[in-house]
């Protein structure tokens, strides 16, 4: 049994071995590497250094931040009235659905919708406000990411409230308390779970949204995405593109970290 | 009986869900400070009743009355009712003292009351010291003892009790339903409480009221209802029983199995058909010769405190007995009891008509008690 779980194992190892550890441990190598090849640590000095790099990483991190924030107040509330719905898991389908669609193809149908002769600028026009400049602007980008991020935030939110066992609302109404207390004090704790991981998958990868940047906010929004875009494939910079990578790679552990899970009276183990 | 000694009245309350009837026209009081006890089985509509008084469903039908007053329009939080659910439903990202303090809490209790009285109804369900658990890490029994202090804390005029008990081994069981007796009695609180477990409702109720299919089929005390079932569907569920089929003769006779005998029931019309339920552990193994009846034994089996015997009378009817001697498998043996141990109950008799009945000739019973014919204790 054992010997036949090893077996059945091996392909998972070789998997995260090959495509996890190994690309990881290239990156840290390669990000002590200089233009020439050689041994060097220019690439964090640089990093620590250039004004340029640490607002690009303030930026990221401050556009990562108001994504998240948007979806979230989005999607709780959404979430919370879907599972009062009666065909719950069908609305969270269609809510899910886009999803399933390429995001290149997501944002090419934002430009469609956002350019100057697009559908929010006709409506603008036949209200009398005039046409305006929408796309390549930061809020339309914070719009179209947090749109695009939105299903990420829904499914775990969804989940947990869902989860939430019927008697636990009743219980608290029984013990006095109303409709707004029940959801400030048993609900939203008991949900905060499915917000935490919610979180991990949207402020992560906002951090490093490279398409999006260009195509609806042109390059106005540089995030550590696109600076590391731009460093393997223009200026063929690959240390100081890999430094970036582990850099992203701290600030992911960092999020997990804030996020963890918390557990109220059980004493530290 | 004063009005202000009744807690809750049922008026010809009904539910439906959707078209499907769960309570059909049902009326009934409950007095101050008693222990009651809805028995039946699952889907009879027992727990609809407690979640009707604890306000998370609402009557299609009648009116509900808590403390003399119509609760139609008063939501769960605004009655002085409590509940322990069958699941707990505790908070699980809080520990024991802010599950306990939770209702306090929400009546916005300064603190310093809030930790008197929490620590006081710990102490009470045997858990002090266990304030800063947390929920995950309490066994059942605990959980279940957190669940019964956190209603209590708030000094309900009632407790419902939804099948509290089924999550929990025997042992446990028993332990916690003279605890749960014991608490009551104490505090003098009403209690409802509901479960499936005929064992459960008669060790510790004041008052059972036996459910079936939306419907009370019948209330009274332990002893009465395990006595004088009203028929073969309360007999049944209320622990093991021998059920034939019968005839009245007249009053105090009665005949089945092929022959006659004296009992203390009467008021049928003559020649009625009649069910009659005799207790396994009122039948006596006797000698052949000896005793009312004669049964082949069939099977036999050790339950521990007693043997468990199931034979055939000469007409075809399965008799068990319960008996502390053993016997044997094919041996043919007399059948003991005495009169006041064969019930009869009328087929289809309402309630009211069955109480009456009993009413009037459980004095005639008793003077033949007086007369000698023995008692059952």
């Amino acid at each position: 049994m054992t010997r036949q779980r090893k077996l059945l194992s091996i392909p998972y190892y070789l998997w995260i071995v090959l495509f996890v550890v190994f690309p990881v441990l290239l990156l840290l190598v390669q990000s002590f590497r200089g233009l020439d090849g050689s041994f060097t640590l220019t690439n964090i000095q640089t990093y620590f250094t250039s004004q340029v790099y640490l607002t690009m990483t303030m930026q990221s991190f401050l556009y990562a931040f108001l994504i998240t924030v948007l979806t979230l107040a989005i999607s709780y509330p959404a979430a919370y009235f879907l599972t009062q719905t009666k065909h719950k898991q069908l609305w969270l389908l269609v809510l899910i659905l886009p999803t399933w669609m390429n995001i290149l193809l997501k944002a090419y149908a934002f430009i469609g919708i956002l350019s100057q002769t697009g559908f929010v600028n006709q409506l603008l026009e036949t209200i009398g406000i005039g046409a305006q400049q929408l796309l390549f602007t930061r809020l339309s980008f914070l719009i179209v990411a947090t749109y695009i991020e939105i299903p990420f935030m829904l499914l775990p939110v969804f989940n947990a409230i869902d989860e939430i066992d019927g008697s636990m609302v009743l219980a608290s109404r029984d013990l006095g308390a109303n409709e707004w207390q029940t959801f400030r004090s048993v609900i939203f704790p008991i949900s905060l779970s499915g917000v935490r991981s919610g979180i991990q998958a949207v402020f992560i990868p906002s951090l490093s949204l490279f398409m999006l940047t260009r195509l609806i906010a042109g390059n106005r929004v540089i995030t550590l995405g696109t600076a590391i875009e731009q460093n393997f494939l223009v200026t063929q910079n690959w240390g100081m593109g890999s430094t970036m990578g582990i850099i992203l790679i701290l600030i992911m552990f960092a999020v997990m970290y804030v996020t963890r899970k918390r557990r109220k009276g059980v004493p530290g183990r | 009986m004063l009005t202000e000694e009744i807690i809750v009245s049922f008026d010809q309350v009904e539910k439906k869900y959707d078209k499907e009837s769960v309570l059909k026209s049902i009326s009934f009081e409950l007095e101050k400070g008693k222990f009651y006890t809805l028995l039946g089985p699952s889907g009879c509509g027992k727990s609809t009743i407690l979640n009707l008084i604890a306000g998370f469903t609402t009557p299609t039908e009648g009116t509900i009355l808590i403390n003399g007053e119509e609760t139609k329009n008063t939501p769960p939080n605004k009655r002085k009712v409590n509940t322990v659910f069958q699941d707990y439903a505790l908070f699980p990202h809080m520990n024991v003292f802010d599950n306990v303090a939770f209702g306090l809490k929400m009546k916005k209790m300064n603190k310093q009351d809030i930790s008197k009285k929490v620590s006081d109804v710990l102490k009470l369900v045997r858990l002090a010291g266990f304030e800063e658990r947390g929920i995950a890490e309490m066994s059942g029994g605990q959980k279940q003892r957190v669940a019964i202090a956190r209603a209590l804390v708030n000094e309900p005029d009632m407790l419902l009790l939804d099948e509290p008990l089924s999550a929990l081994d025997l042992k446990l069981r028993t332990d916690m339903q003279y605890e749960l007796r014991e608490l009551q009695r104490r505090l003098g609180i009403t209690f409802l409480f509901v479960t499936h477990d005929q064992e459960e409702a008669l060790a510790m109720s004041d008052e059972i009221m036996v459910m079936k299919e939306g419907e009370i089929i019948q209330t009274g005390t332990p002893n009465d209802i395990y006595d004088e079932p009203i028929n073969r569907y309360v007999a049944d569920f209320i622990g093991e029983s021998n059920i034939v089929e019968g005839r009245m003769v007249e009053d105090y006779v009665v005949s089945f199995a092929g022959k006659r005998f004296a009992c203390v029931d009467g008021g049928m019309t003559s020649n009625e058909k009649v069910d009659v339920v005799i207790r396994p552990e009122d039948l006596v193994v006797n000698q052949a010769d000896e005793g009312g009846l004669q049964i082949s034994v069939q099977s036999q089996l050790f339950r521990g405190v007693h043997y468990e015997i199931v034979g055939l009378d000469d007409e075809g009817n399965s008799w068990m007995v319960h008996s502390t001697k053993k016997t044997e498998i094919g041996k043919r043996v007399g059948l003991q009891f005495d009169p006041q141990d064969i019930h009869i109950m009328r087929i289809n008799e309402t309630e009211e008509a069955f109480d009456e009945r009993i009413e009037q000739f459980s004095g005639l019973s008793s003077t033949s008690e007086v007369r000698g014919e023995g008692a059952d204790d």
